[in-house]
């Protein structure tokens, strides 16, 4: 496929998402029956992904969708149809729905059920697919790849997870002030792990895993201009934007894994890093400090390298130590040390790594062994440096990685 | 809808309260009662006596088994119940978060199967 067919296709494929996901979202917010929402609409739906890249986009998206889908419906009661829900729901929505859509755009009631899908009484696993699923349309073979189970299991903890919504009455609403802080962090952190499975696969290689970065980042967008006053939702969308910025420059032409350290600015998106900014300082502004607003100014730090040429790690340490004492976890206080290593030597480093040594998640954690033997290896403590490297490697999933540990592996053994 | 809250409390741990926890107790129950009747939440609710009063009652071959004692042996019991009508999850949740035994035992919470949707379900 050439590139002007692969943008139309990728258009295509965005409108439709809206426009379904919109579609569910009503529904679902109507009737909390996020399944047969989904259901009314799955063969238009289908329908809309096969034709829209070769006619382009209707010019009231959501009106086709309601129209083929009604139009499947009729052809689907002859050959005995499979949910009397979904009918029903399609006649709610044709009925109140049509009327509103020749004046006006349906209301969009994403955001409502994204707090549905990250609800506390959804088990936490299971927000992210589910969120993916309902607002995105994706089925749950595409899910279930990009996270690593077997499809017939993500399939059922999609189902139950539906049925739950519905029968334990959790609400399709945005939550009170009160209340909010928590509950959007579910939100956001669902988001953030469907970009994170993405993002573990930087050269692209399993299409899945990637658009699921794209994904992460299109529903960081549209919850961030759903709720543009928040500054977590804003802080989450920069620092998404920040390390997609740097896709091109993970890999060297020859599909080598390039650390952070070594890459070449030049790679770097710059209108992504200019919208991260922009986000950012709009975020920092509202006044209230939050872990994804520190992570995305960490990720502004490494990125003012392309101006100044050098990397401040004191005021990335600075910025670790806050997110320590605000959301600390294991994962941070591995950035942290490494930090700590730049700004004042690899002993410091080595000492901040050694204070995490009890705690036995690390074991099976390859960030820890990998800054580990790094800072072992600066020390010209080879054997300890090669021990820890073995265990990062055998750790590692993306062959690329592993290639780069074994390779600095090999120069010490020399 | 309608919700049931289940109260699940240690029923030794209870009985060897000193008098006056179990006057403390007693009080919290009172008024969140009361403020559940005022709310219009309130359906119905009621303690339970100790599962040492407990009949266990299976018919099998066309023959009554009374076992003395309760269905499941755990280490909590259950102790009371309320029932309540909540706008949806989040509002019983809020309601069941204020029960005593939330924060001095367990609370469950479970919505009524409202007939008609049994029916349409099945």
């Amino acid at each position: 496929m050439d590139s002007r067919s692969e943008t139309a296709r990728a258009a295509a494929e965005a409108a439709a998402r809206q426009s379904y996901g919109k579609l569910v979202a009503w529904l679902a917010a109507r009737t909390r029956d996020v399944a047969a929402a989904e259901d009314a609409l799955a063969d238009a739906f289908a329908a809309a992904l096969e034709r829209w890249p070769r006619t382009g986009v209707p010019e009231k998206p959501e009106a086709w969708l309601l129209a083929v889908a009604r139009r499947r419906r009729v052809d689907a009661v002859r050959r005995r149809l499979t949910s009397e829900a979904g009918r029903e729901h399609l006649k709610l929505i044709a009925q109140e729905a049509e009327a509103r859509m020749t004046e006006e755009d349906l209301p969009d009631d994403r955001l409502r059920l994204m707090f549905a899908c990250a609800h506390p009484a959804i088990e936490s696993s299971v927000r992210s697919p589910l969120i993916l699923q309902t607002v995105l349309g994706f089925d749950a073979a595409t899910i279930a790849s990009a996270f690593l189970v077997s499809p017939a299991t993500m399939g059922q903890r999609l189902v139950r997870a539906k049925s739950r919504i519905r029968e334990t009455g959790i609400p399709f609403r945005v939550p009170e002030r009160a209340e909010l802080g928590e509950r959007l962090d579910a939100v956001l952190e669902a988001i953030y792990a469907a970009f994170a499975e993405g993002w573990s696969d930087p050269a692209g290689t399993e299409t899945r895993r990637r658009n699921l970065a794209t994904e992460g980042i299109w529903l960081g967008r549209l919850v961030a201009s759903l709720m543009p006053e928040e500054p977590e939702a804003l802080g989450l969308l920069s620092l998404m934007l920040f390390a997609e910025s740097r896709r091109a420059a993970r890999r060297s032409a020859e599909g080598d894994f390039v650390p952070l350290a070594e890459q070449d600015c030049l790679l770097w998106d710059r209108a992504l890093i200019e919208e991260a900014e922009a986000l950012l300082s709009h975020a920092a502004a509202k006044g209230v400090i939050g872990r994804y607003q520190l992570e995305a100014a960490v990720q502004s730090a490494h990125a003012a390298r392309r101006l100044t040429g050098r990397t401040d790690w004191v005021a990335i340490q600075e910025l670790y130590d806050a997110l320590l004492s605000i959301a600390g976890s294991p994962v941070v206080a591995i950035n942290r040390a490494v930090a700590i290593a730049e700004a004042e030597g690899a002993v410091a480093g080595l000492a901040a790594l050694y204070v995490l040594g009890d705690d036995k998640r690390l074991d099976e954690y390859q960030p820890y062994w990998a800054a580990r033997a790094g800072l072992l290896a600066r020390l010209g403590q080879v054997p300890q440096a090669c021990e820890a490297y073995d265990r990062a490697i055998g750790l590692e999933r993306d062959p690329a990685v592993r290639r780069f540990l074994q390779g600095k592996r090999a120069v010490l053994r020399n | 809808m309608r919700y049931m809250i289940l109260i699940y409390a240690d029923e030794a741990a209870m009985a060897n309260a000193p008098a006056e926890a179990t006057y403390q107790m007693s009080a919290a129950y009172g008024a969140y009662t009361e403020a559940l009747k005022k709310s219009g939440a309130w359906l119905a609710g009621d303690r339970l006596r100790p599962s040492q009063a407990t009949t266990s009652v299976r018919v099998a071959g066309g023959k009554t088994n009374v076992l003395d004692g309760p269905y499941a042996d755990t280490k909590e019991q259950l102790a009371g119940f309320y029932m309540i009508e909540a706008a949806d999850a989040d509002a019983a949740i809020a309601w069941a978060a204020r029960c005593p035994a939330a924060s001095a035992g367990t609370v469950e919470l479970r919505p009524i199967w409202e007939l008609t949707e049994y029916l349409s379900e099945k």
